[in-house]
C-alpha cells in the first residue's frame, strides 16, 4: 500500500487508525456484513494502468472514432466554442465544489447561477428561471408535469408532434406512469378542452421550420391551459421570444450556446416561467439576499418546493442541476453579448440558405416545404437513394443528410465555411452524375 | 477568500465585445427574390412574398417571426470576462481547496487525468447521432464502463441515460414498473421507503406515479424486519434501500429483506448514493438487488461541478434486463463526458486498487467517529461504514440567558477554520444531525487536523457559544437572511 496516487495511507497510518478504532484489521470494519456478501474473489476488471497507459488507451480508442464535418443538428449543434470557456469552467474552485449548501463559501457558484437565471430570463422574456435542468428533453417533460400542478383538476397534456424526436421520446417516458393523460397531435389546437392543463409546441419544428405561433397562446389560454414553448436559445437572439408569443413556460437545451457536441452530453436544460408559477418550478433556484452586515449575497432559495424538505410532495425529484454547464453557457453569453449571438445566427442563416440553394441545384433534391422560413436547419426531399447519399458524405468526411420522416435534414452553423459547404456540395454532385 | 461584489451585467459597456467571428459569410451574393410563406399552422394567413436579400436574416424572414425586444446581454471584453469569473471562483470552496466531509456526497479527490481524457478532441467533436461505424471508440467507452460497473456491482448491464442520482432513481423506478406491467401485474403501485431514506427516494417514486409506504427504523438505526412484514403484499412494486443506510450503518438483515420482498412479488432497488464503502468489498447484486443506480460523481471520482453534471447509470439484474432500454430519460446517450472520466478512474484503480477503496473510506470514517465521540453525541456507537451521524454537541454551552450552540453553528464555525461543513440536519431521525463522510482520499494528517478543529469548536461552544453563533467570521460573507430572501424573492438581475 501507499503506492497508489489517490490513496494517501501508509501501512503505519492504517495501523494508527485501526488502533484508535480498536479493531485489528480492515476486514474487522466489515464484521457487520454477513460473510456471504463479502466479495472475496478477484474483480473482473483490467489490471491497474499508469497515467501514461490511460492516456494511450484513450488515444487508441479515440482513433477508432471518425472525425467528421458536422452538417447535422436535430438537437445538437456544432457552434463555435470561445477558447476562454474551458479555462474558466476547469478552475477547480468551480469544478470540484458541491451544490452550494454552505453559501458563505459558495458565492462563486451562487453568483454565476444567478447570472445564468438572469440571462435565461433575458433570452426568453420570462420572469423566473431555475438553476438549470439535465437537458432540454427532460426540461420539457418537467414543464408538462409543472403545468398539471399549476392548473386545478386538469390532468391532460397536449404534446406537439412537431417537436424533435428525442424530446418526444423523453416526454413519453416521463409521463408514462404518473396519472397524466398525454395526447400527441400535429395540430395541438384541435385537442384543447376543459381537461387540458398544458400544451407544448416548438418554436422551430423538427423539420427546421420557424413556427408562426400567432393566436396559439390566446387559444390555449382561452381553454384554461398553459402554453409551454420549446426553443433553441441561440435562435432567441433573433427570433420572437416565448414571452412575445405569449407562452407561460419556456424550456429548451442550452447546448446551442457554445457547448461542444461531446457525443450527446453533458448539455444543460433550462426552464423559465412567468412569475405566477414561480413556486411550482422544479429544481434549485438562487436568490439575492443580504448578510448580517448588509452585504449583497446569494443563496439557494424557495427550498420549500424541494425534495429534501417536501419529500414525496416536492414539485420534482430533481435535486441537482447541470451547474458547470450553466456556467459554460453564462460565460459564452457574456463573451458573445447581444451582437455576437446575433452574428452567430446571421452567419448560420447565410450558410444554411447557401447550402439549401446549392443542394437544389445538384438535382438530387426537391424542396420539402417550399417557401417556409428556416434558420440553420432544413429538410429536403431526396431524389437519390438516402443510403448512397449518406455513405458518400461519410466517405468524404461529412456528417449530414439525416433521414427524417421521409426527408433528409441538414444543418449549417457559423463554424462551416463556404469552402466546406462547397466541398460537401461537390460530393453530392458526383452522385448526380 | 476575498469578497467580490460584481455581477457580469454591472461590467457591461456598450460597444465592447468578447467574441471573435468571421465578418460575414463568403457565399453572400447579389440580392434575389424568393417566395416565402408563413408556416401555415393557420391557413387563414395569406402567403407572403418577401425578398431574400443575399441570405440576410432580418431582410429574409417575415418580420412577425423576429424578436421585438432588445436582447440585454452584457457587452464586455474577453479580459473582463476572464477576470470576473476568476474573481467569482475565488469565493468558492472545492475539494481542491480543502477537506469536504459532506455526508452522503462522497467528496473524494477528482483526479486530473480524468479531465484531460474528458476533453480529448477525438471524443469532444462527435455528434450524438453519428452512425455506429464512426463512433466505435465512443461505443467502446460505453461498453467498457458497462462491463466494469457490472463487475463491481454484480449487476448484468447498465443504462447511462440518467444524468444524476435522482434521475437514476426515476429511471430505475420506471424499470420496476415496466417489469410488473409486462407481467400483467398492474396493481403493484406502492413502493416501500425507509424513514431514513434520502429525500429523493420518495420524490422519485412520486414522480413515477408510485404511492410511498414508509417503513420505520428500529432503535439500532436499521430497517425493522418485523415492521416490514405487514407492509408486503400484492400491491407492492418493491422497496428502495440504500445500504449502508444514511446513518452509515450496514443493513445486515438485507438477505432476509430481499427474500421477503421477492417472495411477495416485489423488486429491490438499490440507491447507490452510499456505494463508496462497498467499492471493492460488497456487490449489490449479491445482496439481492434487482435494480440500482450509481453516482459516478460520488463513487467514481468525477467532479460535482457545483451541482452537476453528474451521471447516474442504472444497472439491472437478470429479471429486469429485458426492459433496460425502455425508459428514455435523457435526450441522447447521457452525460458522455462524465462517463469518460469515470472510466479513466476505473482503469487507474484496476482490479488491484479497487479492493482498497471502500475499506480505506470506512477506516477514515470510523477513525473520526472514535476520535470525536467524547465531544459530540453519538447516538449509534457501532462500527459505521463510509459515514456516520453525530447528534449535536455533548456540551452546547447553553446557560442562563444564553442559547447553546447548534449543529448549524458548528457547521458555520468549521468554515472559519478552512474546512467545508458536514451535511447538517439530515437524516431527519436526529434533530441535530451532523453527518460526516471523509472518503478514502484524505490523509491521516488531514483527518487529524479536522479532528483537532472539531474539538476546538466543541471547547469554544462550552466556553462561549456566541463565538459559534456569529460564525463564520472569516468567510467572504456572513450568514445571510434567508427568510427575507424567500419572502421577497429577487431571482434575476
Amino acid at each position: 500500500m501507499g503506492n497508489f496516487a489517490y490513496f494517501p495511507h501508509t501501512e503505519d497510518d492504517i495501523r494508527v487508525m485501526l488502533d484508535r478504532i480498536g479493531v485489528r484489521s480492515l476486514d474487522d470494519l466489515y464484521s457487520d456484513v454477513p460473510a456471504d456478501f463479502i466479495y472475496n474473489k478477484e474483480y473482473d476488471l483490467p489490471d491497474a494502468l499508469s497515467e501514461q497507459e490511460v492516456r494511450n488507451f484513450f488515444e487508441e480508442l479515440g482513433k477508432k472514432n471518425v472525425q467528421l464535418k458536422v452538417f447535422a443538428g436535430q438537437g445538437a449543434y456544432d457552434h463555435y466554442v470561445p477558447a476562454v470557456i474551458p479555462y474558466i469552467t476547469s478552475r477547480s474552485e468551480f469544478l470540484t465544489a458541491y451544490t452550494p449548501y454552505q453559501c458563505e463559501i459558495s458565492q462563486g457558484t451562487l453568483r454565476y447561477i444567478f447570472e445564468w437565471q438572469s440571462m435565461i430570463c433575458r433570452l426568453t422574456g420570462m420572469d423566473v428561471a431555475n438553476a438549470s435542468m439535465y437537458d432540454g428533453p427532460s426540461a420539457a417533460a418537467e414543464a408538462l408535469r409543472m403545468a398539471v400542478s399549476c392548473t386545478r383538476k386538469r390532468n391532460k397534456v397536449v404534446v406537439s408532434t412537431k417537436l424533435m424526436q428525442n424530446v418526444l421520446d423523453v416526454v413519453k417516458s416521463y409521463l408514462k406512469y404518473p396519472d397524466v393523460e398525454v395526447v400527441y397531435a400535429w395540430d395541438v389546437l384541435e385537442e384543447l378542452g376543459p381537461d387540458v392543463a398544458g400544451v407544448i409546441v416548438p418554436s422551430i419544428c423538427r423539420h427546421g421550420i420557424i413556427q408562426d405561433l400567432s393566436g396559439v397562446a390566446d387559444a390555449v389560454h382561452a381553454a384554461g391551459a398553459l402554453l409551454i414553448e420549446y426553443c433553441d436559445p441561440s435562435a432567441l437572439a433573433v427570433l420572437k421570444t416565448p414571452a412575445e408569443w405569449g407562452a407561460d413556460i419556456a424550456v429548451g437545451d442550452g447546448q446551442s450556446l457554445g457547448i461542444p457536441l461531446c457525443y450527446g452530453g453533458p448539455y444543460v436544460g433550462f426552464l423559465a416561467c412567468k412569475s405566477e408559477y414561480m413556486r411550482k418550478l422544479p429544481g434549485r433556484i438562487v436568490g439575492q439576499a443580504s448578510d448580517k452586515d448588509g452585504k449583497r449575497c446569494f443563496v439557494l432559495t424557495l427550498q420549500a418546493r424541494e425534495q429534501h424538505i417536501r419529500r414525496e410532495k416536492a414539485t420534482s425529484n430533481i435535486c441537482s442541476n447541470q451547474s458547470l454547464m450553466a456556467l459554460w453557457v453564462t460565460v459564452y453569453l457574456s463573451l458573445m453579448g447581444p451582437e455576437g449571438l446575433r452574428k452567430v445566427n446571421e452567419l448560420s442563416f447565410a450558410g444554411a440558405h447557401y447550402l439549401y440553394d446549392e443542394l437544389l441545384k445538384t438535382g438530387c433534391f426537391e424542396e420539402a416545404f417550399p417557401g417556409r422560413p428556416f434558420l440553420k436547419e432544413f429538410c429536403l426531399k431526396p431524389l437519390v437513394p438516402v443510403d448512397v447519399l449518406q455513405q458518400k458524405l461519410l466517405d468524404a468526411g461529412f456528417f449530414g443528410a439525416l433521414e427524417l420522416d421521409g426527408y433528409v435534414t441538414f444543418c449549417v452553423t457559423e463554424r462551416r465555411s463556404k469552402a466546406e459547404i462547397d466541398a460537401l456540395v461537390a460530393v453530392i454532385k458526383e452522385i448526380a452524375l | 477568500m476575498r469578497y467580490y461584489d460584481k455581477l457580469i451585467f454591472e461590467l457591461s459597456h456598450p460597444g465592447r465585445t468578447g467574441y471573435s467571428l468571421p465578418d460575414g459569410f463568403e457565399g453572400s451574393e447579389a440580392s434575389k427574390t424568393v417566395s416565402l410563406t408563413l408556416d401555415p399552422t393557420a391557413d387563414a394567413v395569406p402567403p407572403l412574398t418577401l425578398p431574400r436579400v443575399a441570405w440576410v436574416l432580418e431582410a429574409s424572414l417575415p418580420s412577425n417571426l423576429l424578436r421585438e425586444s432588445k436582447l440585454d446581454l452584457p457587452e464586455v471584453s474577453e479580459v473582463d470576462v476572464v477576470r470576473h469569473y476568476t474573481n467569482l471562483s475565488q469565493m468558492n470552496f472545492g475539494v481542491d481547496t480543502g477537506f469536504y466531509p459532506l455526508g452522503s456526497c462522497t467528496m473524494k479527490y477528482n483526479p486530473k487525468i480524468n479531465e484531460e481524457i474528458a476533453s480529448h478532441p477525438l471524443f469532444a467533436g462527435l455528434h450524438p447521432l453519428q452512425p455506429a461505424e464512426t463512433v466505435k471508440g465512443a461505443q467502446a467507452v460505453i461498453d467498457g464502463l458497462d462491463a466494469a460497473l457490472a463487475a463491481i456491482t454484480g449487476m448484468k448491464h447498465f443504462t447511462f441515460l440518467p444524468c444524476a442520482g435522482a434521475h437514476g432513481e426515476l429511471t430505475g423506478l420506471m424499470l420496476m414498473r415496466e417489469y410488473h406491467m409486462a407481467r400483467g401485474d398492474s396493481a403493484r403501485t406502492k413502493v416501500i421507503v425507509p424513514d431514513s431514506a434520502h429525500g429523493t427516494n420518495p420524490a422519485s417514486a412520486a414522480v413515477c406515479g408510485l404511492e410511498i409506504v414508509e417503513v420505520k427504523s428500529g432503535a439500532d438505526g436499521l430497517v425493522d424486519v418485523e415492521s416490514l412484514k405487514p407492509l408486503l403484499g400484492p400491491d407492492i412494486a418493491g422497496i428502495m434501500m440504500t445500504n449502508p443506510n444514511t446513518l452509515g450503518l450496514f443493513e445486515r438483515q438485507i438477505g432476509k429483506i430481499a427474500k421477503l420482498v421477492h417472495d411477495c412479488g416485489g423488486l429491490l432497488y438499490y440507491d447507490g448514493a452510499n456505494m463508496n464503502p462497498l467499492l471493492g468489498k460488497v456487490r449489490p447484486g449479491d445482496m439481492g438487488f434487482d435494480i440500482m443506480h450509481l453516482n459516478l460523481h460520488k463513487t467514481f471520482s468525477t467532479p460535482h461541478g457545483g451541482g452537476g453534471p453528474g451521471s447516474g447509470p442504472v444497472g439491472v439484474g437478470e429479471r429486469v434486463l429485458p426492459y433496460l432500454r425502455e425508459p428514455r430519460t435523457s435526450g441522447f446517450h447521457g452525460n458522455f463526458g462524465v462517463m469518460l472520466r469515470a472510466y479513466a478512474y476505473i482503469l487507474m484503480l484496476g482490479k488491484q486498487n479497487v479492493k482498497m477503496a471502500g475499506p480505506l473510506a470506512t477506516l477514515s470514517a470510523n477513525y473520526i467517529k472514535e476520535s470525536l465521540k467524547d465531544c459530540y453525541k453519538l447516538p449509534i456507537p457501532t462500527i459505521c461504514k463510509h459515514e456516520f451521524v453525530f447528534d449535536g454537541l455533548v456540551n452546547d454551552g447553553a446557560r442562563e440567558g444564553k442559547a447553546g450552540a447548534t449543529t448549524l453553528d458548528v457547521a458555520k464555525r468549521l468554515l472559519d477554520y478552512g474546512f467545508h461543513a458536514p451535511t447538517i440536519y439530515f437524516p431527519l431521525l436526529f434533530h441535530q444531525a451532523l453527518m460526516i463522510e471523509p472518503t478514502e482520499t484524505e490523509s491521516l494528517e488531514t483527518l487529524d487536523e479536522f479532528i483537532a478543529v472539531m474539538k476546538k469548536i466543541a471547547a469554544e461552544a462550552a466556553e462561549d457559544p456566541d463565538i459559534l453563533h456569529g460564525a463564520p467570521h472569516n468567510a467572504p460573507i456572513g450568514r445571510p437572511d434567508e427568510t427575507a430572501a424567500a419572502r421577497n424573492p429577487i431571482l434575476k438581475a
